[in-house]
């Protein structure tokens, strides 16, 4: 007579309590969410400054005078005269008619490297003006997405007063 | 008569889906969280520029000044009341630099100054740095999209 002997041990599928891993995942999921701050990319604009000293000696003669760029602003900060060398952009396309004048004045090849903007400002001038005058002189974005370099040497003019 | 109800008492749920997209979203917020973001600061809207583009290569000593709106300054996540009180903060980075056989020429100063705040006030935070000893300077603004 066969006998059926049945198997000891471990039963077939051991059952494991999740809840305490789903618990943590989740909070892990809750902290990320809450923590995440969609920003937008920045970007840097170098400037060159002046030092406190003046040099001494003689200028470079092979260096160019600045090409001094006047931004003046009413009593709220916005821009109200924007000249170079006297010659004064207006309308809402003046920061792309100073982008061609200066590309019209310093072209491109080693004119350009060596070419340096002034920037001379109110004090009460809005700083987002600032940024639109570098970007306007620094290049500006072909169609192909690239950065067209124009003026990389830009400075600030001493501060005027308040 | 006695009804004996269908089925099996217990519904043994599949968590294997459920855990598996849990996981992905864990590592999707992992991957996207920005540690540096912690040298922002909400209060700073910065104007944007098409030639604003993120630097290919990570600056060696950065030190980054905020100024909000109304012209106070943020260093080392100190609220400042004007550019005066920075002083004593950028001498400290210039101590810090030179027990790490640096100067302060070496270091660059990111300004990431509201979009409204003064033009002469951010100039002054310049001045002051140049009177500490710092020469390198970066101006911070949003990238922007098109022309």
């Amino acid at each position: 007579m066969a006998l059926q002997i049945k198997k000891r041990g471990l039963p077939d599928k051991i059952p494991i309590d999740m809840t305490p891993m789903i618990d943590i995942v989740f909070q892990l999921l809750t902290f990320f969410c809450m923590t995440l701050r969609v920003s937008a990319a920045e970007g840097d604009f170098n400037i060159k400054m002046p030092l406190a000293a003046p040099r001494a000696g003689l200028p470079d003669p092979n260096q160019l005078p600045p090409i001094k760029v006047r931004m003046r602003a009413d009593s709220n900060g916005r821009l109200t005269d924007l000249a170079l060398n006297d010659r004064l952009f207006n309308g809402p396309d003046r920061w792309r008619q100073l982008h061609n004048h200066i590309a019209s004045l310093v072209g491109e090849g080693s004119l350009a490297a060596s070419a340096e903007v002034e920037l001379d400002c109110d004090f009460g001038l809005r700083y987002e003006h600032v940024i639109e005058a570098i970007t306007a002189v620094s290049g500006t974005v072909g169609p192909d997405g690239q950065i067209i370099k124009l003026v990389e040497k830009i400075k600030f003019a001493p501060p005027r007063g308040e | 008569m006695k009804v004996k109800a269908r089925g099996a008492d217990f519904v043994e749920l599949d968590y294997t889906p459920m855990i598996d997209m849990t996981f992905q979203l864990i590592a999707f917020f992992m991957i996207l969280i920005n540690f540096s973001d912690a040298e922002t600061d909400q209060r700073v809207q910065l104007p944007s520029s098409t030639l604003a583009k993120p630097p290919d290569a990570r600056m060696d000593t950065p030190i980054t000044i905020q100024m909000i709106r109304d012209g106070k300054l943020i260093m080392n996540a100190q609220l400042l009341p004007d550019v005066n009180a920075l002083r004593p903060f950028l001498k400290a980075e210039q101590y810090d630099l030179q027990t790490k056989n640096r100067s302060a020429k070496d270091a660059t100063i990111i300004i990431r100054a509201h979009k409204d705040a003064k033009t002469g006030l951010v100039q002054q935070i310049i001045k002051v740095c140049q009177e500490i000893g710092f020469e390198k300077f970066t101006l911070r603004a949003k990238s922007e999209v098109g022309y």
